[in-house]
């Protein structure tokens, strides 16, 4: 087992390097108001982060990441495009598995507020992902990537309302309840209750106007066509794609058929691995999982990766969050992506081999 | 030694229990005064009575400082994380039976599944700004059903009692409870939806974190063969 001291200098001399990659460090409190974090992901964090009360502050969080907290003093102070470094403890709440720690280090390395636009984006996504891959140079770890745009592109061409579009894009991180959802749109829709006896009592916050509104979506619901069925296989298709990199961008082409957007989304994770490829990383090398990072915290948007060996934990992750960074800013547009590596794991891949 | 049965220390879920095992054999009576929380076990030897709040019942089992305990299997699984590695069941007792159910107000009739419920609130965050509130003791229990339906954007807000009554003050949207005849649902305009999350009934348990001595364990099999368990 390596002892924390180790632990600790791993972490220092990773941070040490991204700063050394023009990071200045970002050194946020162990103790989090709650709120943001609580609005953020809602009541699934409380099973997974630390939940304490403070007398005067009230709720506060064990930081469950540094992301949140560096996305808010970067927006607080108002930072144009800035790279960030930090190392310490994040506090994750395990209530099934007692084998998996409740405390462990973090490093990481973030680009927020860089510059509007696609290749902007390519050439952040590819200096996050390569200056990651540069930290854990020599551990026989494999990187792994996806793009969350393959799968969005997917299900904003369904040719089916918005409202659906969204209830499948709001649910695209719980396998489990956007299959059901798929399944349900792909059938007729079931009838529509009927409003309630007018002497049942109307009790609670939601209005009987909040009601009406929503049985008059449902009659819509039930008069709205079923999904096609080769348009959901397509989008099974993509979800399951788990190959080599650049055998992955020629399947979500054949996948794709004829769609020029889904054409698009595939040339925008070709161009990724174009941009890696110029910084001497071998596309062949990498895995391209499509629905990869799908079960983590849901703030990823775009493109995703990871990187892993047998028997540790997972050595690095890391992703786009341009949706975080919006919701946190009020909706203002702040391009963001960073990645994690966790000094542990990658002591221990030391120490193996 | 001798082995420890917690048994919770008054109302309706005490005397059910005394019953429960006078029938079939081992009388137990409190001791001294009405008030004072002591007793005696008769028709079976070894065994201590320990008189305890019935909510408090699962942390001593899993904390192995009493062997047996009869409590709700619904406070066990709320309260124990990983309760089936700290505590076992052994015997259902066939009363204190209990649902542990998901209700909101019978006018939501666009609601009649988990599914509606989850598009509820979602909606009902974009226009009042803040998640559905959903009012329960039952925290542990209520999050994991609502994680497995995949039912989002909801906050649990604590209520330890007359939970029923919080969606008619305002406080909650809807409510996760236990209920046994539904009739405090029905009086506070409240209909049932989706599947029963847990069947509660009272339940001998024994822990599996006590020790036991040999002769510990002569008095416990001695026990269950008395008690058929």
């Amino acid at each position: 087992m390596t002892v924390k001291s180790d632990i600790r200098a791993e972490a220092n001399r990773l941070r040490a390097a991204f700063e050394a990659r023009g990071a200045e460090t970002f050194e946020p409190q162990i103790l989090q108001p709650a709120g943001a974090l609580l609005n953020l992901y809602g009541e699934e964090i409380r099973a997974r982060a630390f939940v304490t009360q403070d007398p005067l502050r009230g709720e506060m969080m064990l930081r469950p990441d540094f992301t949140v907290p560096l996305v808010q003093a970067h927006i607080d102070a108002t930072r144009a495009e800035t790279r960030y470094t930090y190392a310490g403890e994040i506090f994750r709440r395990q209530e099934d598995d007692d084998t998996r720690p409740t405390e462990y280090m973090q490093v990481g390395f973030e680009i927020i507020g860089h510059a509007p636009g696609p290749d902007a984006e390519i050439s952040a996504d590819a200096e996050v992902f390569a200056t990651i891959a540069e930290a854990l140079a020599g551990l026989p770890v494999t990187g792994t990537i996806g793009d969350f745009n393959v799968l969005t592109t997917a299900i904003l061409g369904l040719d089916t309302p918005r409202r659906r579009k969204d209830a499948l894009l709001r649910h695209l991180w719980r396998p489990t309840r956007f299959k059901a959802l798929l399944d349900r749109f792909s059938r007729p829709a079931p009838p529509v209750p009927a409003p309630a006896d007018l002497h049942i009592p109307h009790v609670g916050l939601r209005s009987p106007i909040e009601i009406e509104t929503r049985l008059a979506l449902l009659a819509e619901e039930a008069e709205t066509p079923p999904l096609k069925s080769v348009e959901v296989d397509r989008l099974m298709a993509l979800m399951a794609i788990r190959s080599t990199a650049p055998a992955a961008v020629d399947d979500i082409k054949d996948i794709a058929g004829g769609d020029e957007d889904i054409v698009d989304a595939a040339r925008g994770v070709e161009a990724r691995l174009d941009a890696l490829a110029e910084k001497n990383i071998d596309p062949a090398a990498l895995r391209f999982e499509a629905s990869y990072g799908l079960t983590a915290l849901e703030y990823y948007t775009g493109f995703v990766f990871g990187f892993s060996a047998a028997g540790v934990p997972t050595v690095a992750t890391g992703g786009r969050y341009d949706l975080l960074t919006a919701t946190l800013s009020g909706g203002r547009s702040i391009p963001a992506v960073g990645g994690v590596i966790r000094p542990d794991a990658a002591l221990a891949l030391k120490a193996a081999s | 030694m001798t082995i420890k049965l917690g048994i919770p220390s008054k109302g309706r879920l005490m005397a059910d229990t005394f019953d429960w095992f006078g029938a079939r054999g081992v009388t137990i009576t409190r001791t001294g005064t009405d008030r004072e929380y002591a007793g005696r076990v008769d028709g079976v030897d070894g065994v201590e009575l320990v008189l305890l709040s019935a909510g408090e019942i699962p942390r001593e089992l899993a904390a192995g400082r009493i062997h047996l305990g009869v409590t709700g299997s619904d406070v066990v699984q709320e309260k124990i994380a990983r309760w089936e590695t700290k505590i076992a069941p052994l015997a259902p007792l066939g009363f204190g039976h209990a649902d542990l159910i998901l209700a909101v107000p019978k006018t939501w009739t666009d609601v009649r599944d988990l599914a509606d419920l989850d598009a509820v609130a979602d909606a009902f965050r974009r226009t009042h700004g803040f998640r559905l509130r959903i009012a329960t003791k039952y925290h542990r229990l209520v999050r994991a059903h609502l994680k497995a339906a995949g039912v989002a954007s909801y906050q649990l807000v604590d209520s330890q009692g007359a939970t029923e009554g919080t969606v008619a003050n305002l406080t909650a949207e809807a409510i996760a409870d236990i209920t046994s005849t539904g009739a405090t649902l029905d009086a506070n305009h409240l209909k049932v939806i989706g599947d029963v999350m847990h069947k509660s009934q009272a339940t001998l348990f024994q822990s599996l974190t006590a020790e036991l001595s040999n002769k510990d364990k002569g008095f416990l099999s001695d026990l269950r063969v008395k008690l058929a368990i």
